[in-house]
């Protein structure tokens, strides 16, 4: 008898159907993954098996922890076996813990409730299970607070709570989507290893392939409710008999056609600098001690130099909290440097005024990662896209603006009949070309990307790429693209910056830095990236 | 902490400077003399000359401003022209009455607001929601007199248990005195909760859909151990918030309760020192509110810093 056993699972909620006649199966110190894009019901496979779900959800079919039928439990029931049979791990480890109670407290609750542990009893296994998962108490004290931890150490508190009780059978929903290469490769480790120790049954959801390929036994497809292929995982993603899988498994690695036959092969450029970056820093005030005393400022970025050509398509590459945003804002100025200089056209920016900066602007367009939260719901895309307008010399005219607006939205593939809707009628990817309709409506020379794609499924990840390439290869823009997702930066960029602690540590072409990187910021980032090809060459070669 | 705690005290002092400027400014535009408005039109000139040294109202604006706050500072309120007593010592008097009236208000809209919050967030959109809220809509839209007419209607004339107003004064013992103040609190509360009740629910709605909540149910934690002890002390920083503003309402709500009730109270004393044009009673217990209001904010913006961990450390 498997551990958990899902059969003809079905899941509506209100009027909509989630999922339709799923199966699957875990057992005993077994990792199964299940995949899918967003949307596909991952999240909700999840929530049903533990009994979480929202009130309008109707499910039929069974789901078997050890024989018995989840769907039938009460609620009782159910808090009895949640916390200490089934465990789980969530996405966003900044908003997953109660900002107001300590993580001592919030570890130890669920240890008092299920065990009946008392007091001292608690805190000594929430010692344990803290040390156990990298959080040592002389380092990270039982009292502090969720505010005082970063993204990594917050979702390994999580992860104690989910393992306190060395729970059977573990549920991790997408647990390192919002850490950097670096974190989610020590964040796996620690579940492989926690697998390993206590014989749990892991069910690991992911969108991510690469991730799936290096960690899963057994892989499940699921798309738009239905589960597309299900088998061993180093087979069905290397084999990839189902077209699903094998899209899936193609927009994960996608390179864009035209940078493949285009790529520049040399630092130098013929050409005079774009963007020229001098020995560029930015301090930020330290925490106030008391009244009069400030802490020692922090250096978020530390004499930073760079150019950028014509046409030119550069990573910024690092780990969280490395600088990289900080430098692009900088850039884009939006925000003035402690020390340093940035030439745009060789023109200085740093001090210039706003009106000064106006010409600058409109050569400088920006990217953001979230296409969901980067537009006022309640204007219309035309108005949305024609924003950046008022930077040219003379205002155009309302019908101009329109002409310009469809254009724009042209050239990222949407039609005229986008103008006259709203940002919510739009898909993520989407979405995503709307923004960059926006970035490239004044005709820039330099497009400041920052994380454009890391929001994205990666079949539409894929397309969006191959619209950045476009872009660059038709309109000769410039980019600099922020990320910490090395794929991105191989199949876009020409040349990289490795930024590490705010000093950029490494830079070179693309391919170069990455196959062979030399710093040892670079070598941690291309190490601990997901690689699928590498992972399942790996898998097959230990299969035999 | 410490410099928290310094930069809200600074803010509350420089409040209440500034109000201070205001109440006295108004006196100060308030047509013709004050010493004239407030003996009427057939007074003497003599009389009239003679109140206005008794006010001080010789000397330039500034001048007489650092005078009057001066002594405000000292707690030397004046001399009420009417009852021809310091003020201080009318205030002390009727703050016996005001002071306890507010408080038990102010726990009673709190016992009422936060049970009911509490259950309807906890059934949201089922009938028990709809049919609490829709009572707390009422309790809003109906001004707090109109409840005090029907409280004594109920409790005073119908079923005897309470007085209909007066008070007894605490000489007559506790017990006399606190059924006195009985219904123009409960008058005075019944509003109050049904503003914070809407409140409760509204910042429990929102807390119940944040992630830390599933966490806390992914522990095994059963749903009222959730509500109570994750949701609850989340929602209460808005609901503080609100409570904090709302004093001032309170207050104000006071005047008119303490008019319906016979109550000998603060509100009563300005309301009767308006109507005598006694001004140097009625800008003393303004000052007062305004000191009761500003001070009730920084217990409020000092509660954050107890309940919020994150305020804790910064400035």
């Amino acid at each position: 008898m498997s551990l958990l056993e899902i059969e003809n699972l079905s899941l509506s909620i209100g009027a909509v159907p989630v999922l339709s006649d799923v199966d699957l199966s875990v057992e005993q110190g077994e990792i199964v993954a299940l995949v899918g894009e967003s949307g596909s019901g991952k999240s909700m496979t999840a929530l049903t098996v533990m009994q979480l779900l929202p009130h309008a959800a109707r499910t039929s079919g069974r789901v078997l922890l050890d024989g018995a039928n989840l769907l039938e439990a009460s609620e009782e029931h159910m808090c009895t076996l949640r916390g200490d049979d089934i465990g789980m791990v969530f996405q966003e480890p900044m908003t997953a813990l109660n900002p107001l109670k300590t993580i001592g407290e919030q570890v130890a609750e669920g240890i008092r409730w299920h065990a009946r542990a008392s007091r001292a009893e608690a805190e000594e296994r929430t010692r344990r299970i803290l040390d156990r998962v990298g959080l040592p108490e002389a380092k990270f004290p039982l009292s502090r607070y969720p505010h005082e931890l970063s993204g990594g150490q917050r979702q390994r508190v999580v992860i104690a709570i989910a393992c306190a009780l060395k729970p059977r059978l573990l549920i991790a929903d997408e647990p390192t989507t919002a850490l950097d290469v670096v974190l989610q490769a020590q964040v796996l480790d620690l579940l492989r290893d926690l697998v390993a120790e206590n014989r749990m049954g892991l069910l690991l959801i992911s969108h991510d392939l690469a991730v799936v390929a290096d960690m899963a036994d057994r892989i499940t497809i699921l798309r738009n409710g239905q589960v597309m292929e299900d088998g061993e995982a180093a087979q069905v993603l290397s084999v990839r008999t189902h077209p699903y899988t094998r899209q899936l498994a193609q927009a994960s690695t996608h390179v864009p056609e035209i940078r493949a036959a285009a790529a520049h092969n040399t630092l130098d450029s013929p050409q005079a600098p774009l963007l020229v970056v001098q020995n560029l820093t930015r301090d930020y005030p330290g925490r106030r001690l008391s009244l009069l005393r400030r802490g020692a400022p922090t250096r978020a970025v530390d004499d930073v130099s760079f150019s950028i050509a014509p046409g030119r398509s550069v990573a910024l590459v690092g780990r969280s909290g490395c600088g990289k945003s900080t430098l692009a804002r900088m850039v884009l100025a939006l925000d003035r440097p402690t020390a340093g200089e940035i030439r745009f056209r060789g023109e200085t920016l740093t001090g210039r005024s706003e009106v000064e900066l106006k010409p600058a602007r409109r050569d400088m367009q920006v990217v953001f990662q979230d296409p969901y939260g980067s537009f006022d719901p309640r204007q219309k895309v035309v108005k949305l896209v024609t924003e950046p307008l008022h930077l040219l010399e003379k205002s155009p005219s309302r019908a101009e603006r329109r002409d310009m607006a469809a254009a724009a939205l042209a050239e990222v593939g949407l039609g005229p009949d986008a103008l006259d809707r709203y940002p919510h009628e739009f898909s993520g990817g989407q979405r995503q070309r709307i923004s960059i309709a926006r970035a490239i409506i004044t005709r820039p020379r330099l497009v400041v990307a920052d994380e454009p794609v890391s929001a994205l499924d990666v079949s539409i990840r894929a397309q969006i790429l191959d619209l950045f390439a476009d872009l660059n290869a038709r309109l000769g823009i410039a980019y600099l693209f922020i990320t910490h997702d090395l794929t991105v930066a191989r199949a876009i960029t020409d040349e990289v910056m490795v930024m590490e602690e705010g000093r950029v540590v490494e830079r070179g072409l693309t391919h170069a830095v990455l196959d062979n990187p030399q710093s040892g910021a670079a070598q941690e980032l291309v190490s601990a990236a997901p690689d699928l090809k590498r992972a399942l060459e790996r898998r097959l070669r230990e299969q035999g | 902490m410490t410099a928290y705690l310094a930069k809200r005290l600074a803010i509350a002092a420089i409040t209440l400077a500034l109000a201070s400027v205001v109440v006295f400014a108004v006196l100060e535009i308030v047509p013709g003399d004050p010493a004239r408005v407030m003996l009427g039109m057939n007074a003497s000139e003599a009389q009239v000359e003679q109140l206005r040294q008794q006010m001080g109202l010789d000397g330039g604006p500034v001048q007489r401003y650092l005078h009057w706050a001066g002594n405000l500072l000292s707690l030397d309120f004046g001399r009420s022209y009417t009852y021809s007593v310091p003020v201080i010592d009318l205030v002390t008097e009727r703050l016996a009455v005001s002071l306890p009236l507010a408080l038990i208000a102010l726990a009673l809209s709190t016992a009422i607001a936060i049970p009911v919050g509490l259950y309807a967030a906890s059934r949201r959109g089922k009938t028990g929601d709809v049919i609490s809220m829709g009572a707390a809509q009422l309790g809003v839209a109906v001004p707090n007199f109109w409840f005090a007419l029907l409280l004594v209607y109920l409790f005073a004339v119908w079923l005897r248990w309470l007085p209909a107003g007066g008070f007894p004064g605490w000489g007559a013992g506790i017990w006399p005195a606190l059924k006195a103040l009985m219904l123009p609190a409960l008058a005075l509360a019944l509003p109050q909760a049904a503003i914070l009740a809407r409140v409760t629910r509204s910042a429990l709605v929102d807390v119940l859909s944040e992630d830390y909540i599933r966490t806390a149910r992914a522990k095994g934690m059963p749903w009222r151990r959730v509500l109570w002890g994750h949701a609850l002390r989340n929602a209460l920083i808005p609901v503080v918030t609100i409570m904090g503003l709302q004093f001032a309402f309170l207050l104000a709500g006071t005047i008119i309760i303490e008019n319906v009730f016979y109550l000998p109270g603060l509100g009563r004393l300005i309301f009767q020192a308006i109507t005598q044009r006694d001004l140097i009673v009625v800008e003393s217990v303004v000052m007062l509110l305004v000191a009761t209001v500003i001070a009730v904010n920084l217990i409020v913006d000092l509660s954050y810093a107890l309940v919020d961990p994150r305020l804790r450390h910064r400035t």
